[in-house]
């Protein structure tokens, strides 16, 4: 059987009738297949894992694969997983969210939840639009760009997800996109590992609706413009200003060793029982 | 050391919550900060961490019911408290504790709305919020104590009901009882504690949102080696989304009937000298004091009249109210809203008892003497 095969018989719900729901060329398949090879290098136990998700394409993500799954209420993925976190502990969280959900309705939760740094991992998918529901302009559409609800172009400026979760004090925050495959299994792996709030930006491409509308092409070309367009950060550092213009980093942006919740937590235990000050 | 069975204490309503929460297990509180709730927070975050519990402040409401659900997922009783404002925040994830039918506790220190509103006096607007609040239809569990004692029990009831029914259940006090002091006498051999179903089955028989006999299916905690999904979708009875009409039928229908079935367990309250009353009043919360005060002033006086108070306000004590209905000449609902409580009774009256309301909106308390002039005009 090949290792793919093999990771599919074992990580994929056999009683949930597929197909999926995703459009085919769909950038979430391999943020799917990234996080089902990560989880396995990694050895995590099934029952360990609580994969949580919010609302659009990204958050039906969690429903196909054999974990323990919460698929939330619009933008709360990260109110409810730390909910899950600070209850149980010992389990493996990780939160599944799109632009949108993310950084729109659950922008607060988000930067809230880096600036508490608590241990979870937090993989968010940028396609720069609403997709589910028809291809509206998101906090991430690009100014100047079309979408459903910016036919005239998009006067509004995009957030930079990974920035916002460096300022906010996440203590790890990476960006892939899904044109590099093996940097994503990476990436999700060291975010898995890091203890403290950590994230994944994945820049990925929704061909259907944003592409559609601005003329980008098929999934494939949209792909190619990240391959042209990313840069990875060591690359970055040798060039100049100017020719990283329309570029973007990936890899690990930051990296850093900071107090974590639950075991800050633990202390107030202790001093509330008189047994630290 | 054994544990003395019984136990006095001077305690305010809010301490009395607390107190009850504890009690019944709840070991994860997640709040943001509103008057008149603040004081279940503040005593929350120095009790919880002492017996290994959890305190959170989140950063609004949403966030704070978000995180409770997480928590009682993961199978830890949990329970968030706040006012008027908040509780309409929380009124989204409040929906998906309800079909995802996750056991949580939520109080709501009422105060005066609309919107800011009046912080804080005290107020009754939020019965209807309570029953109709989040979208869809659905069941709702609210109770409202009248007394420091009630707050104590009807947390412990509350959180019985949220593990036995798997709903949420909201403890609907007013801004008196919250803030009053009483002394209250605790008698441990009272208190019953009921914990979550768990399945039996092996995990590959689990089927998490099965129709069974009682239509409460055992619930797993995520981690105990029962991998399913939850969901806010509409979904079979393994937890998976349908847009199957005959799968979400049956599916709402349950939810219904998980409460319907169980009115006699759920429906709590007192009839006061209701027996031979000419003249009965409903009432709840502070104005079931104030009510009771006029049943023995009016007695005092000769006239027959007699209370209901409810300490169940959803799902609405039909059966009681319509005894009231049927023996009373006169029924009269005071409460501090515009007539919520008495749009139910006069909704369910098929007797020829003429129903009279007593409203007040004002910030201020309904009187003994409120009730007993109101009376005394339409008697």
């Amino acid at each position: 059987m090949a290792e793919v095969t093999k990771l599919i018989h074992k990580y994929l719900r056999h009683d949930k009738k597929f197909p999926h729901v995703w459009c085919p060329g769909c950038g979430i398949g391999i943020l799917l297949g990234a996080l089902i090879r990560a989880i396995d290098r990694m050895g995590y136990g099934k029952d360990e894992i609580v994969m949580v998700s919010g609302i659009g394409c990204t958050g039906r993500l969690p429903v196909y694969v054999d974990f323990n799954t919460l698929h939330t209420t619009h933008g709360r993925a990260l109110t409810f997983a730390t909910g899950v976190k600070l209850a149980k502990p010992n389990l493996k969280v990780i939160v599944i969210m799109g632009d949108g959900d993310a950084v729109a309705i659950g922008g607060n939760h988000f930067i809230h939840a880096a600036r508490r740094n608590i241990d979870l991992t937090t993989i968010i998918l940028n396609n720069s639009v609403y997709g589910m529901t028809g291809g509206q302009y998101s906090p991430t559409t690009p100014y100047g760009m079309k979408s459903t609800t910016t036919i005239y172009t998009n006067v509004e400026h995009s957030f930079s997800i990974s920035e916002l979760a460096v300022t906010a004090g996440a203590a790890f925050v990476g960006r892939g996109t899904v044109y590099h495959a093996r940097l994503l299994d990476d990436l999700i792996e060291k975010a898995c590992l890091k203890v403290g709030f950590s994230v994944v930006e994945v820049i990925s491409h929704c061909h259907t609706q944003y592409g559609r509308i601005n003329r980008l092409g098929s999934a494939v070309e949209m792909m190619e413009w990240q391959r042209d367009h990313a840069i990875t950060i060591e690359r970055a550092g040798q060039m100049k200003a100017e020719d990283l213009k329309d570029k973007f980093r990936i890899g690990v942006l930051i990296d850093r060793k900071l107090p974590v919740f639950q075991d800050e937590y633990e202390k107030i235990r202790r001093r509330s029982k008189g047994l630290e000050k | 050391m054994k544990k003395k069975a019984k136990k006095e204490l001077l305690l305010q309503g809010n301490e009395a919550i607390v107190e009850g929460a504890l009690r019944a297990g709840c070991r994860f509180f997640a709040g943001y900060p509103i008057t008149p709730a603040t004081e279940i927070s503040e005593i929350l975050s120095i009790k919880l961490p002492k017996v290994d519990g959890t305190f959170i402040q989140m950063e609004d409401e949403i966030a704070s019911l978000g995180a409770v659900i997480g928590a009682s997922l993961a199978g830890v009783k949990a329970m968030t408290a706040t006012s008027g404002p908040g509780f309409s925040l929380m009124q989204e994830n409040l929906g998906f504790a309800i079909i995802a039918e996750v056991p949580c506790v939520v109080v709501n220190a009422m105060r005066g709305g609309p919107s800011t509103g009046l912080p804080t006096s005290p107020s009754q607007s939020d019965v209807m919020q309570a029953r109709w609040g989040t979208h869809g239809d659905h069941p709702a569990i609210a109770l409202c104590p009248s007394t420091v004692r009630e707050c104590y029990d009807l947390t412990i009831k509350a959180f019985n009901f949220s593990e036995k029914y798997r709903n949420p259940v909201i403890i609907l006090v007013d801004e008196v009882v919250a803030h009053m002091r009483e002394k209250i006498v605790i008698n441990e051999e009272d208190i019953q504690i009921f914990n979550r179903v768990k399945p039996t089955a092996p995990p590959e028989w689990y089927i998490p949102y099965e129709d069974t006999p009682k239509s409460i299916p055992a619930m797993a905690n995520f981690g105990e080696g029962y991998r399913y999904h939850v969901t806010g979708l509409i979904h079979d009875v393994r937890g998976f989304p349908t847009s199957r009409p005959d799968e979400i039928d049956p599916f709402i229908r349950r939810l219904f009937r998980k409460i319907s079935q169980n009115y006699g367990d759920i429906h709590l309250g007192e009839f006061f000298q209701t027996d031979d009353a000419e003249v009965t009043i409903i009432a709840y919360g502070c104005v079931a004091r104030s009510a009771k005060r006029t049943v023995l002033d009016a007695r005092e006086k000769g006239l027959k009249v007699g209370l209901l108070k409810l300490n169940t306000l959803w799902p609405f004590m039909r059966t009681a109210v319509e005894e009231v209905l049927q023996t009373s000449r006169i029924v009269i609902v005071p409460e501090m809203n515009m007539g919520q409580v008495s749009r139910e009774v006069k909704r369910i009256n098929k007797s020829t008892a003429k129903v009279f309301t007593l409203n007040r909106v004002d910030g201020e308390i309904i009187t003994p003497m409120d009730i007993m002039a109101r009376i005394k005009e339409v008697t």
